[in-house]
């Protein structure tokens, strides 16, 4: 009898003590949908391992008795339908406090409009459909927009890049032709010609007859824009067979067709290419040399960190911030003030700023040539625009 | 005029490229879905294995080329029959849709088992330096590595004629893929002839995934990405015949390469398209039996 | 009276098969096991109906497959036909839901009687392709019409009217789940009454010899033309339902794998039964849920052990092993 009493008396303890404990230890819950399957999974695995980096560098900074839980949902590649699931169950079933991750933006733009209705505040890691922040007044984003990046390109491509006559060659979605339209108005803006312009299907793995076509028009350079990853491989491969280094035709693009993580894949032929980007691995400021040194640290060497992983590591310093300047409650529309204006002097890139008004992220942007550092292949800055806002809402204000 | 004609002859000359890699990788296919009816989906898998293995030797342990790629089509050929004894030989003559759910499953696992290997990223393939470059011809120059693809992969359709025709095992494949019962009744060991062609087969695609990494990027899904272009390339080509994959690789690689750079929008939309109107046409393949 | 014109056959068969029509009891469990879902697993609606319009699809390639001995990998095309039929529709000022499905039923019924009155002359590995093929140039066709598709992108802006001018289709999927559990029964019932009359009794014979239907003068030829259109219409419901719930339509909706993973569970769960679609989807679909939960990186792996494990342990499927059990238990005294 008395075992039995004194077990019971045990197990009602313990009960309380997990009920105590549950109501003082406050539970943050942020869902992250990224690639983590299928072919782009590397992407998934950038950003993944950057915002992991961040929670271990600087999960003490939480205020006290809060924890952090992430909560991974694979969204297998560019699958707007799956990915719109997700965030369904994430904010129904799960209870979460933010959505993160986002790495395609037709997936980004089919979650937009849930982050509304269900009041969850959203960080795109990656994401850069230059609308995404209009959709949804809950919606923040940390990576960058190709306007951002492009229009401001195509000035310096025609001016000081010396270019007069380039070729557009970009995948066919969102980001392609937002790449494509930024790039064409910087550039005939100043002064350049566009030859031509072709759109390649997003899932064709085969550049040749692309480049091809491009070869054909004999153009200065090509401007290129492709999913970041083993596309920008394939592409710099089928500039290489096509020999139009030797034809006279440059290549530049945005960051995502050098990517840090892929530059060891791609041999010497990258070298010489420009790109405009938002973050290189080379860079020396003391913060990126930190961060270098902190996910060599966890992570070796095998898979150096790119601009994708940073998108990850801001996404969750700004959700710190927005915890701690919400004392652990994050009532989602405290985050979203919070957020507004939030600033990050200390991000790997340099200084970033949540633009309150756009709620996009205001940052430096760099032009970039590819060049061999102690016998790698780097990115290396060589000209900065410095705390560029997103051009596109500016020549496209609000309708109401 | 000139500038046209050397975009075909480029055009023709990459897709030759293509097409031989095609070819090395689904001939094996062709004749393990015409000898044995196993409907082995996960044929790309054994490919994928053979651009994995080179890989790892040449960019880890720095092994010569020439080595990693034989290392590759051996490793995978020794493997694919453990496999074959494992799994496969459980389900020869058991319904299609059996062996099509077993080798979705083992396209699965080996994506997931690659990922947790080799990691997401696609593996990089350098070729050796006297394979890079440009190989100049006096009247124009190729890039040096498709040159020796292409050179590569008639060798191969060579011997693999040749021995077909020429040897005991090549007439005993002839004869299983006629008749088996028939083989099987004059004393030919079947089922050792189907583990042998199995690996053979394999190996083959090994050396397909291997060659073919700078052109098909080795990645974890692999055998999931290409999948349809292998199947076509038999469907086209029709089972079980050494010469259908060739010509059906040969039309697939160089149609595909033509069609994207003349209506680059339309993507793959004509390469399909050309093999619906065959199918029609010739519903056998253009090399298979009635 | 059944018995008398079949003569000399054993009396039980008989009565079996003149009895088969008729709605047993057992057949009402997936209905109760849905329903009771609902009030169970009010989180995990919006799951529960895409495993709905799943098996919605899933069946109708079980009518082809499993009846008329088609095997098909290009479902997709005209499950995507239908998804951007009520897709445009909606966009377009049109997004009553359920004249949506009529429409999105017609357009790809009719799509599958063009494409099958081409393609069903074939057999085997070459149909095989054929399906394949259809679907990918369909889905090619929507990437470059991105004017009118919206590509990669994505279909954007439709607006789905309340089902019934009373119901939204909300984030928790209530007015979703119930909708499809509707039009499945609905759907179910008729393909059920196909099944078991005449006409599909012919269709067996079919697939089971298909020389002898010939020989006693069956229109062979029409009657597959006939259940390949009729389940093209069932898939154009099935991807009408998907973008009615989930207000978008991609290009994944044409894709190769959506026909691939609705074959694979069509044979987890067993292929010619009707109730095949029951298990496997849930089953698969569950498992995939929970697999990429527990491990979102590696998650294929375990799904691709489950398909192994059931080759091995269960070929014919779930269904196929619960007879046999079932049978070696009814041959014990």
């Amino acid at each position: 009898m008395t075992s039995r009493f004194g077990v019971v008396t045990l197990a009602a303890a313990i009960a309380a003590a997990l009920a105590a404990a549950s109501a003082s230890a406050e539970t943050i819950k942020v869902g992250v949908i990224l690639t983590y399957s299928g072919p782009a999974a590397s992407l998934g695995d950038q950003i993944d391992k950057g915002m992991s980096l961040y929670i271990k560098e600087h999960g003490h900074d939480l205020p006290q008795g809060v924890s952090l839980e992430l909560i991974r949902r694979d969204d297998t590649g560019l699958n707007p339908a799956t990915a719109k699931r997700l965030a369904q169950e994430l904010i129904t079933r799960d209870h979460v406090n933010f959505l993160a991750g986002l790495i395609w933006s037709p997936n980004a733009l089919a979650i937009a409009p849930l982050s509304a209705e269900a009041k969850v505040p959203t960080i795109s890691s990656n994401a850069a459909a230059v609308n995404l922040t209009r959709l949804s007044p809950y919606v923040a984003r940390v990576s960058f927009t190709l306007w951002q990046e492009c229009l401001p390109f195509g000035k310096w491509a025609a001016t000081k890049g010396g270019f007069k006559k380039v070729y557009i060659a970009v995948s066919d979605f969102a980001p392609g032709h937002e790449a494509a339209d930024a790039f064409s108005k910087g550039f005939k803006d100043a002064g350049g010609e566009i030859v031509d312009s072709v759109a390649i299907p997003v899932k064709d793995p085969d550049f040749v007859p692309y480049l091809q076509r491009v070869k054909d028009a004999k153009p200065d350079a090509v401007f290129v824009f492709v999913p970041s990853g083993k596309q920008a491989t394939a592409l710099m491969k089928a500039y290489s067979d096509l020999n139009m280094k030797a034809a006279g035709i440059k290549i530049i693009g945005s960051q995502d067709m050098v990517p840090d993580e892929e530059l060891p894949n791609m041999g010497d032929e990258p070298l010489g290419v420009i790109t405009v980007g938002t973050y290189s691995n080379a860079a020396t400021r003391p913060a990126n040399k930190a961060y270098v040194a902190a996910w060599k640290r966890e992570y070796g060497d095998k898979t150096p960190p790119g601009f994708m992983s940073v998108g990850g590591w801001d996404a969750m310093a700004a959700i710190f911030s927005a915890i701690k300047a919400t004392g652990g409650h994050p009532d989602p529309d405290k985050v979203m003030a919070a957020l507004a204006g939030w600033k990050n002097p200390d991000s790997p890139r340099g200084e970033i700023m949540i633009d309150p008004e756009t709620r996009d992220i205001v940052q430096h942007i760099y032009i970039r040539r590819v060049e061999k550092v102690g016998g790698h292949l780097a990115n290396i800055e060589f000209e900065t625009l410095p705390m560029t806002k997103d051009p596109w809402k500016e020549l496209n204000p609000p309708k109401n | 005029m000139s500038a046209i004609l050397a975009a075909i002859v480029s055009i023709a000359f990459h897709g030759l490229a293509y097409a031989m890699v095609l070819y090395l990788i689904s001939v094996g296919l062709s004749v393990t879905m015409g000898l044995m009816g196993f409907v082995n989906l996960a044929h790309g898998v054994f490919a994928a294995a053979g651009g994995f293995v080179m890989t790892r030797l040449m960019n880890g342990y720095g092994v010569p080329f020439p080595l990693a790629v034989a290392a590759a089509f051996l490793a995978v050929g020794a493997g694919s029959m453990v496999l074959e004894r494992l799994l496969y030989r459980r389900l020869y003559g058991a319904d299609e849709l059996s062996q099509v759910l077993m080798s979705v499953g083992l396209i699965f696992m080996s994506v997931a088992a690659a990922k947790f290997l080799w990691g997401p990223l696609a593996q990089p393939m350098t070729p050796p330096a006297y394979l890079s470059g440009q190989l100049d011809l006096g009247f124009r120059a190729f890039p040096a590595y498709r040159s020796f693809l292409i050179v590569a992969g008639a060798v191969v359709v060579t011997l693999l004629w040749l021995g077909l025709e020429r040897t005991r095992f090549g007439a005993r494949i002839r004869a299983a893929v006629d008749n088996r019962r028939m083989a099987q009744s004059i004393g030919i060991d079947t089922g050792r002839l189907f583990t042998w062609t199995f690996a053979l087969g394999s190996a083959l695609a090994a050396l397909g995934g291997a060659l073919g990494a700078d052109i098909l990027a080795i990645d974890p899904a692999y055998a999931l990405e290409h999948l349809v272009y292998f199947l076509i390339v038999v469907a086209v080509g029709g089972l079980g015949s050494i010469r259908g994959p060739f010509f059906a690789a040969l039309l697939l690689g160089i149609a595909d390469t033509g069609f994207k750079y003349l209506l680059p929008e339309f993507g793959a939309f004509f390469i399909y398209a050309l093999t619906l109107a065959i199918l029609l046409w010739r519903p056998q393949g253009l090399f298979g039996r009635v | 009276m059944r018995a008398d014109a079949v003569g000399g056959a054993a009396p039980q068969a008989v009565e079996a098969l003149a009895r088969a029509h008729r709605l047993k009891p057992w057949e009402l469990a997936p209905w109760l096991a849905a329903i009771a879902a609902y009030f169970l697993f009010p989180s995990y609606l919006p799951l529960g109906a895409q495993i709905l319009i799943a098996i919605l699809f899933t069946l109708s390639i079980d009518l082809i497959l499993g009846y008329a001995g088609i095997v098909t990998l290009g479902q997709s095309a005209f499950f995507g036909a239908g998804a951007y039929t009520a897709g445009l529709l909606a966009a377009h000022g049109w997004g009553e839901p359920i004249s949506g499905l009529a429409a999105a039923a017609a357009v790809a019924g009719l799509l599958g009687l063009a494409s099958g009155a081409v393609i069903l002359r074939t057999r085997g590995l070459s149909l095989l392709m054929l399906t394949l093929v259809i679907a990918e140039m369909l889905q090619e066709a929507a990437n470059k019409a991105g004017d009118i598709t919206g590509g990669a992108d994505g279909l954007q802006g439709m607006e789905v009217w309340p089902l019934l001018g009373h119901f939204e289709f909300g984030l928790f999927g209530r007015t979703a789940y119930v909708y499809c559990l509707v039009v499945l029964f609905l759907l179910w019932l008729v393909a059920r009454r196909i099944v078991h009359s005449p006409f599909g009794r012919s269709l067996t014979g079919i697939r089971e010899n298909e020389a002898r239907m010939h020989a006693i003068g069956s229109p062979v030829f029409r009657r597959r033309l006939v259940i390949y259109a009729f389940a093209a219409a069932l898939s154009g419901i099935a991807g009408a339902l998907l973008a009615e719930t989930t207000q978008f339509v991609g290009l994944d909706s044409l894709g190769f794998e959506r026909s691939g993973s609705a074959l694979i569970m069509l044979i987890i769960g067993g292929v010619g039964r009707l109730y095949g679609p029951f298990i496997g989807v849930p089953l698969y679909m569950v498992a995939q849920d929970r697999f990429a939960q527990a491990d979102p990186v590696y998650w294929d792996f375990w799904i691709g052990l489950l398909l192994i494990i059931v080759v091995v342990f269960a070929r014919g499927g779930l269904l196929g092993l619960a007879e046999r059990l079932l049978r070696r238990r009814g041959r014990k005294p």
